[in-house]
C-alpha cells in the first residue's frame, strides 16, 4: 500500500502545474508540509509533523478551496497538527491547548494562491486508494446525520460539527466538505492508515452505506453553515 | 548473482515502510491522552461535549475489577466489543498486537494495580 503511494510520487514529475507554482511549493511550504511522502512512520515523526503531508494533495482538496483558503487561511485543527504538543493542564480539571502555541497559517496573495493551488492539483500519491465517483449524491437530515456522527460512530469524540461544539484533537468537519473531495473522504474514512499510517483516526470498519451517509452528512453541515 | 542483488535492492525499495517499535508510555501519550488525559485521569481535551467519561486509568478499584484480556478487547475492538461506549474506537487498524499488549502493561502502570487485586 504504502510502496503504491510512493510510485505514484512520480506523477509529480508529469505534473501540469505551473514552474512558479512548483517552486512556490518548494520554497514556501516545503518547510511545514510533506510534499514528497512517505506520510510518517515513527511516533517521533508524527510528533514533528508541522502541517498536514500535501503529496496526495490532488486527491484530497478541492483546487477552488485551496484557491480560496490560501489567500484568507483559518484554523481547521482546534488542537493544532499534533494536539499532544500544547496540551497544559485546565483550570477546570480537564486538559486544555495552550493556544499561545498555535502558528497562523501564511495568507498568500491571489495569484500565488491560484498557482500554489494548482500546483496542489499535480500532486496525486494514492491514486489507486480512490474509486472515482464512488460518492452518490444523496441527502440526510442534519439530525439523523447527528445521530449517526456522534451515537452510532462515535466520530464527535475527536471532531467538531460546528465551531466550539465536539472534540478538539481531529479537523473540524463542518468545513470538511468545502475543502475535501467527497471521493477522497470516503476513502481516507474507510482506511486511515492507508493514507496516513500512523494516523490517529482510528479505523471505524465503517460499510458503504456508512461512508455515503457520512458524506451525505458532511456536506449537509457545510451548507448549514453557509 | 549480481541480478539477484539488485533485485534484492528492488524488493526493498518497493516494500512498505515497516513501523517502528515503540513504548506502551509513547503510545498511550500520542493516542489515548486526547481523550484519556495526559495524566490518565479521564479528563482529555476531547471530553467536554462527550456524552461519557473516558475510563479513569489511574483509578485502581476500577481497573483491578477489569482483566488485561478485557483491556486488549477493549483497545482492538472498541468500547462496543465490551457492552461500553460507542465513544471509545476500535484500534486494530492503528495498534499491532504486541502494542496493544504494551499498552495495558502501561495502564497497569498508571493504576499500579493488576486484576484482581482492587
Amino acid at each position: 500500500m504504502h510502496a503504491a503511494l510512493g510510485s505514484a510520487l512520480l506523477a509529480f514529475a508529469a505534473g501540469t502545474a505551473s514552474a512558479s507554482g512548483t517552486e512556490l511549493l518548494k520554497n514556501e511550504c516545503s518547510g511545514c508540509h510533506d510534499l514528497t511522502g512517505p506520510a510518517p512512520a515513527t511516533l517521533q515523526e508524527l510528533r514533528e509533523r508541522k502541517g498536514p503531508d500535501l503529496f496526495y494533495a490532488g486527491n484530497k482538496y478541492r483546487q477552488e478551496w485551496l484557491e480560496n483558503w490560501l489567500q484568507e487561511p483559518t484554523r481547521i485543527r482546534p488542537a493544532g497538527m499534533f494536539y499532544g504538543k500544547l496540551v497544559v493542564d485546565g483550570e477546570d480539571g480537564i486538559d486544555a491547548i495552550d493556544e499561545s502555541g498555535l502558528i497562523d497559517h501564511t495568507a498568500l496573495g491571489e495569484a500565488d494562491a491560484k498557482a500554489a493551488a494548482e500546483a496542489l492539483m499535480t500532486l496525486r500519491a494514492g491514486d489507486d486508494l480512490v474509486n472515482p465517483g464512488e460518492y452518490k449524491e444523496g441527502s440526510i437530515g442534519l439530525s439523523m446525520g447527528e445521530l449517526m456522527f456522534d451515537k452510532f460512530r462515535g466520530c464527535l469524540a475527536c471532531h467538531q460539527i460546528e465551531p466550539e461544539y465536539g472534540g478538539l484533537s481531529g479537523p473540524e468537519v463542518y468545513t470538511a466538505a468545502k475543502r475535501l473531495q467527497a471521493d477522497w473522504m470516503i476513502s481516507y474514512m474507510r482506511n486511515p492508515q492507508a493514507w496516513d499510517p500512523r494516523s490517529f483516526m482510528p479505523n471505524r470498519h465503517l460499510t458503504d452505506a456508512d461512508l455515503q451517509k457520512l458524506v451525505h452528512y458532511m456536506r449537509a453541515l457545510a451548507e448549514e453553515m453557509e | 548473482m549480481k541480478t539477484y542483488a539488485a533485485m534484492a535492492v528492488l524488493l526493498a525499495a518497493s516494500a512498505a515502510p515497516a513501523l517502528a517499535e515503540e513504548s506502551g508510555a509513547d503510545l498511550y501519550q500520542v493516542y489515548c491522552t486526547q481523550c484519556h488525559g495526559v495524566h490518565g485521569n479521564g479528563m482529555g481535551i476531547n471530553v467536554h461535549d462527550m456524552s461519557v467519561q473516558p475510563r479513569v486509568h489511574t483509578d485502581a478499584s476500577a481497573m483491578s475489577a477489569r482483566s488485561d484480556e478485557l483491556l486488549f478487547k477493549a483497545i482492538k475492538e472498541g468500547g462496543q466489543s465490551i457492552n461500553k461506549s460507542v465513544l471509545m474506537p476500535p484500534w486494530d487498524g492503528v495498534f499491532s498486537d504486541d502494542e496493544i499488549h504494551r499498552l495495558v502493561e502501561h495502564m497497569r502502570e498508571l493504576c499500579q494495580c493488576r486484576h484482581g487485586t482492587g
